[in-house]
């Protein structure tokens, strides 16, 4: 059986892991993501993401340097975003050693590059990270890029089949208007791209207890739930919210004695 | 000595990473020249990886630009171990019906087909492998096992009996592991499955220097 996967997430600015309280304000030190890549690796995680956050604004590609020894401390899938632009983009970080390469800003720029990626490397390292937000007016959930700085006026649930057909393999799911509140993740918004989509779903933004994780692989159908603060600040832990959700009749893959 | 071939399409290094972390010296072969130069210099190859992301059809017009296909071919032949990982896996097979139909090497016998919609496309995650058939290769992995996959594609093994080690995914039992004589392969990848996938990469370190 293919379990439900928990994922680490880490924000890397200036070399550095950051959380921030939403998007845009905040940001906390949470450490050397080389070291904690290592840690978590070894506490059970069953993947990591790492997203430099400034790359897309300042123009650049994520740090390769940090993407190369972060690879090469860890045994388990990594996935890397920020400020990818092109395929020769995407070929330099699996070069560096990512498994899976997320793109949210270029992709909705270019959707061709989706495709060419997915061509070129295979829809299993093609990520599309979509960053979601409740819009009032249209009454639906809007596609946000830049950081979630700037509406597209696109609906979710349609760029996400979108992607789909261009060949994204996974989509990395952000609600916006939830990340950083830890009240738990957008589940209405989950299940609705979950359902609508036939490549996994990473659930996004608003873990804060371990219940939330469980409540987003059952009733979100979530794939697989992301998060970043409550492990970065020793709120629960990989262990504690694999054996919440595994007690609670959720599959995860179960590494402790 | 393990030669890890690549035409110039994967990612390498995590697999040399990993077969490194297992205390296996690595050599990486990009063509036919550099395999020769490496037999010529007498450097002894125990063994030989074919590791792959991307599509079939591509890999194996890599793999026959490179001049790769009668290495693999002769390595099968006389004995040496040769261990296909992931699509490395799949080009081990007869055939594939991705973006089409591409002839494989035929070292193994089946063919690769795509996953019904009745279930979410890509394969990716952690399932848990059942041990069909006990292997050296599959030495100290044990029931609730978990290894990472990630593909679109699974064989469908003409003859069960190739079929090591194998994963439910909905209603489908996808081969995890194959192997006929010297000839290996894993669907997942091993080199990114934490302690499990490097048992497995330990394993056929060990096979290789049994050879």
């Amino acid at each position: 059986m293919l379990i439900k996967r928990i994922i680490p997430c880490f924000d890397v600015l200036d070399g550095r892991v950051v959380k921030h309280v939403g998007f845009l304000h905040d940001r906390r030190d949470a450490g050397d993501p080389v070291e904690l890549a290592k840690i978590y690796s070894d506490a059970g995680a069953d993947e990591l993401v790492l997203l430099d956050i400034s790359a897309s604004e300042q123009g650049r590609l994520a740090t390769r340097r940090v993407v190369e020894e972060v690879a090469a401390q860890t045994n388990i899938p990594l996935t890397v975003g920020g400020g990818v632009s092109s395929v020769d983009d995407v070929r330099s970080l699996l070069l560096a050693g990512a498994d899976k390469v997320s793109m949210n800003t270029s992709a909705v720029r270019n959707p061709s590059l989706v495709k060419e990626a997915a061509h070129r490397f295979g829809e299993q390292c093609v990520v599309v990270a979509i960053d979601a937000n409740l819009n009032q007016t249209m009454g639906e959930y809007e596609v946000m890029i830049q950081g979630g700085k700037v509406g597209t006026g696109m609906d979710v649930i349609e760029w996400a089949r979108r992607v789909e057909k261009l060949g994204a393999g996974e989509i990395l799911l952000t609600s916006f208007h939830q990340d950083g509140t830890r009240d738990g993740y957008d589940i209405q918004l989950t299940r609705s791209v979950a359902t609508a989509v036939n490549v996994p779903v990473i659930a996004s933004g608003g873990a804060g207890r371990k219940e939330h994780f469980y409540t987003v692989l059952t009733e979100g159908r979530a794939d697989a739930a992301l998060a970043a603060s409550v492990f970065h600040f020793a709120e629960t832990s990989i262990r504690d919210v694999k054996a919440h959700v595994r007690q609670r009749g959720v599959p995860v893959r179960w590494i402790y004695q | 000595m393990i030669a890890i071939l690549d035409p110039g399409v994967g990612n390498l290094k995590s697999v040399t990473k990993g077969f490194q972390r297992v205390g296996a010296q690595t050599v990486v072969v990009p063509d036919a020249a550099a395999w020769k130069a490496l037999i010529a210099a007498g450097d002894e190859v125990q063994g030989v990886v074919l590791p792959g992301v991307g599509a079939f059809g591509d890999a194996m017009f890599q793999l026959r630009a490179a001049g790769l296909i009668p290495i693999l071919r002769q390595v099968a032949r006389e004995g040496r171990p040769l261990f296909g990982i992931c699509l490395g896996m799949q080009l081990l097979f007869g055939s594939s019906q991705e973006h089409g139909r591409y002839m494989g090497l035929g070292l193994l016998p089946g063919e690769v087909v795509r996953f019904r919609d009745d279930v979410k496309v890509p394969h990716m995650g952690w399932n848990d492998l059942d041990v069909v058939r006990p292997h050296p290769l599959l030495r100290d992995i044990r029931v609730g096992d978990y290894v990472y996959f990630v593909h679109s594609y699974y064989v469908e093994a003409k003859q069960r009996d190739c079929v090591l080690a194998a994963a439910t995914y909905g209603s489908i039992s996808v081969p995890g592991v194959v192997g006929q004589g010297n000839v290996l392969g894993a669907q997942f990848h091993p080199e990114k499955s934490g302690d499990v996938g490097e048992r497995i990469l330990h394993n056929f370190v060990a096979i290789c220097e049994d050879w």
